[in-house]
């Protein structure tokens, strides 16, 4: 049975990195990006890594695709121009491609990481809480980690922002420095007026 | 029956579709980006599995942080990407030789 899922969505997640690499239209490589991440969260619950399995969905999918198809589909992009020298780049890929996979082969074949060197651990009780074993850890000993990744997210979101905000020159701002600043003569103004005589007396 | 050989070759065939990404689309910045981000599965994939069959939470720790970062990566990117658009028009990769000598 777990065999029979791990091909099921390992198969998904080839066909669909296959596909993300060669079809035309970057909003439909960034669709079949989604559903190879789906099945790469679903690989990942077999291994017992639930929580990562959803993180993988909840800030991949969600955010950061999300992310990509909003900038695909905002820029104006001309695809025939972008996929001119396909076909001709298309034999070298394909050898660095087999070159690349024979080198992890050799490394990673049953040989090495078969059964007979690394036992398959016995699946963990249905009570037993992936996310409490990783708090665990994460809280204690990579603590320092946990906040460097905070402080790195920080330095992302300012980044992001300071890169793409654009003033032009012909829109209206609020001036925030220009109101805190403000006293209250600048906004009223107490006008001196002389009292007068009266020049004649009403209903004479 | 799984062995950890089974998501390390699964691993080593996604990293290597997206080396061929990277070769094939070498003119669309975004389609590159897409390749980045599924080289970092693949690898994630990898820690998941040594995590799970040495028995160690570390692995799993290490891509949480990966994730993060790769979120962090993905932003500023596409940030960049906005305003190389903004300003030349195009995210042709050949076109961006204003550094060469």
């Amino acid at each position: 049975m777990e065999t029979f899922v791990f091909y099921l969505f390992s198969t998904f997640m080839v066909m669909s990195a296959l596909m993300v690499i060669t079809v035309h239209n970057p909003v439909r490589a960034a669709f079949f990006l989604v559903l190879t991440f789906f099945a790469s969260a679903a690989v990942w619950l077999l291994l017992e890594a639930e929580f990562l399995a959803v993180i993988l969905i909840i800030v991949y999918v969600g955010a950061v695709m999300v992310l990509f198809l909003f900038v695909v589909m905002m820029l104006d992009i001309n695809i025939a121009e972008l996929k001119r020298g396909f076909v001709k780049n298309l034999p070298l890929a394909i050898i660095v491609a087999i070159a690349m996979f024979a080198m992890i082969y050799f490394v990673v074949s049953s040989e090495h990481f078969g059964i007979e060197n690394f036992a398959v651990p016995a699946r963990h009780a249905a009570d037993y809480s992936n996310i409490a074993e990783l708090g665990q850890v994460l809280y204690t000993e990579y603590v320092f980690a946990f906040e460097i990744a905070a402080v790195i997210l920080l330095v992302g979101i300012v980044a992001a922002i300071s890169l793409t905000l654009r003033r032009r020159p012909n829109t209206r701002h609020q001036k925030i420095e220009d109101q805190v600043a403000v006293k209250s003569e600048d906004r009223l103004r107490v006008v001196k007026v002389e009292s007068q005589q009266r020049k004649y007396e009403v209903g004479k | 029956m799984l062995t950890l050989s089974h998501f390390l070759i699964l691993g080593g065939i996604i990293f290597s579709i997206s080396l061929a990404g990277v070769f094939i689309n070498r003119k669309n910045i975004i389609i590159l980006l897409m390749c980045v981000e599924l080289m970092l599965l693949a690898v994630n994939t990898n820690f998941i599995a040594f995590s799970y069959f040495l028995g160690d939470t570390a692995g799993q720790v290490f891509v949480f942080f990966i994730l993060t970062v790769a979120a962090a990566e993905a932003a500023i990117g596409l940030a960049i990407l906005v305003v190389l658009f903004r300003n030349k028009r195009t995210i042709n990769v050949e076109d961006l030789d204003t550094l060469k000598g």
